[in-house]
């Protein structure tokens, strides 16, 4: 290789390893921020926001889901396998929300610990497969 | 690079000259067009029609036929484009520099569809159309770098200059790639986490995966037509001057 082309090379090379760097650096500082949810576990433990609005993640309990009222009060719990807690949501469900299922609620902590979602949004895990397959694989295995 | 073999480096050689470049690709379009029709076909209807039903969405799972080979896409494009504008910066290659430009708008277009798409089947599953998680966020970010690309092209009038600057800022955007790909193990994100590229097992029925295979390979064969002519084009706009697009303009008249 020519001297000058070996020069241009390493100039590029240490140009993406310098960007690379800068950007690890800049992703470590904002990593809390970049986390869209918070966990049960860190609910439970006080770690999120007193009275600000926050994201909840979690898997919809089995049996929890109940409507108090017979109205559009929907009240669930969600759990990470480790700390519960309660939500209570007004409004219209999407179609992947039921029970086992993750989700992430929108919303703030009233005085009780309950979590009042303004927004419930489901979220899909990675798996695809027929129904027959599904219904082979019962009961679903539990992971963390 | 003497560590290439000598007949493998004539070709290299040979294919960076343009004239040489510009026939090949007269003689390879229809092959390649012929291979995507076909693989696209199989595709669309493998996907849409014989894969089953999905056990949870049923069938709105369906427009991961478009989704993910386009997010895929987005990414191979990308990575290519850096490629070539490294090896235009460090070779002065000429046609390099042409496949920079030219993969820009198809890397672009690709990247919209993704988006649009993923929104379109997030509004049912998730019941938002968009949210600012890591994943959405960075591949909108992929977007702007591919619009930034193009217009950076557009802004300088000598397309030499243009090349260098254009493969300047591919490179310092290749970044975003693996933070894309990574994005949903790094962090919790409301983008699900990989489904085919889990390195033990994917998770999606044999009977669903390949067609979702078949309609990527398609749109790997999309993307070389697409960028072939693109090429074509773009090498005509730069050599007009030259004398074998002269003596070439002469023999077709």
């Amino acid at each position: 290789m020519k001297p000058a082309r070996r020069n241009r090379l390493f100039l590029i090379l240490l140009m993406v390893a310098g960007v690379a760097t800068a950007a690890t650096f800049a992703l470590q500082a904002f990593n809390e921020n970049l986390m869209y949810f918070f966990s049960t576990t860190e609910v439970a433990e006080g770690k999120a926001p007193q009275g600000a609005k926050f994201r909840l993640g979690g898997m919809v309990v089995e049996g929890s889901i109940e409507r108090p009222d017979n109205g559009m009060m929907v009240r669930f719990v969600l759990t990470d396998y480790n700390k519960q807690v309660t939500v209570e949501y007004t409004g219209i469900l999407p179609d992947l929300f039921r029970e086992g299922q993750g989700i992430v609620a929108n919303g703030r902590l009233n005085d009780k610990g309950v979590f009042i979602a303004e927004e419930v949004l489901a979220k899909h895990d990675e798996n695809y497969m027929p129904p027959e397959v599904a219904d082979s694989l019962q009961p679903p295995e539990v992971q963390q | 690079m003497s560590f290439v073999p000598t007949p493998i480096s004539r070709f290299f050689h040979r294919m960076a000259s343009p004239p040489h470049f510009y026939s090949l690709t007269n003689k390879l379009l229809p092959w390649l067009m012929t291979i995507f029709i076909l693989l696209l076909g199989y595709g669309l209807y493998g996907g849409l029609y014989l894969a089953p039903t999905d056990y949870q969405q049923g069938d709105s799972y369906r427009i991961i036929y478009v989704h993910v080979p386009a997010a895929w896409m987005s990414l191979f494009i990308y990575v290519v484009m850096a490629m070539a504008g490294a090896i235009g910066l460090i070779w002065r290659i000429k046609l390099a520099e042409i496949m920079v430009i030219s993969s820009a708008p198809i890397g672009a277009s690709f990247t919209f569809i993704a988006l649009v798409t993923g929104a379109l089947w997030g509004k049912p599953m998730w019941g938002t159309w968009w949210v600012w998680d890591a994943r959405l966020t960075s591949e909108l970010i992929l977007l702007f770098l591919y619009l930034g690309i193009i217009s950076l092209y557009g802004a300088i009038e000598d397309k030499r200059r243009a090349s260098r600057a254009v493969s300047i800022l591919a490179l310092v955007g290749v970044v975003n790639i693996p933070i894309i790909h990574y994005s949903v193990e790094w962090w919790n994100t409301l983008h699900q986490g990989p489904t085919v590229t889990k390195i033990d097992k994917p998770s999606i029925h044999i009977d669903m995966l390949i067609p979702l295979l078949t309609m990527a390979i398609a749109f790997k064969f999309y993307y070389l037509i697409a960028l072939l002519q693109a090429a074509k084009v773009e090498l005509l706009r730069r050599e007009q001057n030259s004398q074998w697009v002269r003596s070439m303009l002469e023999t077709e008249t």
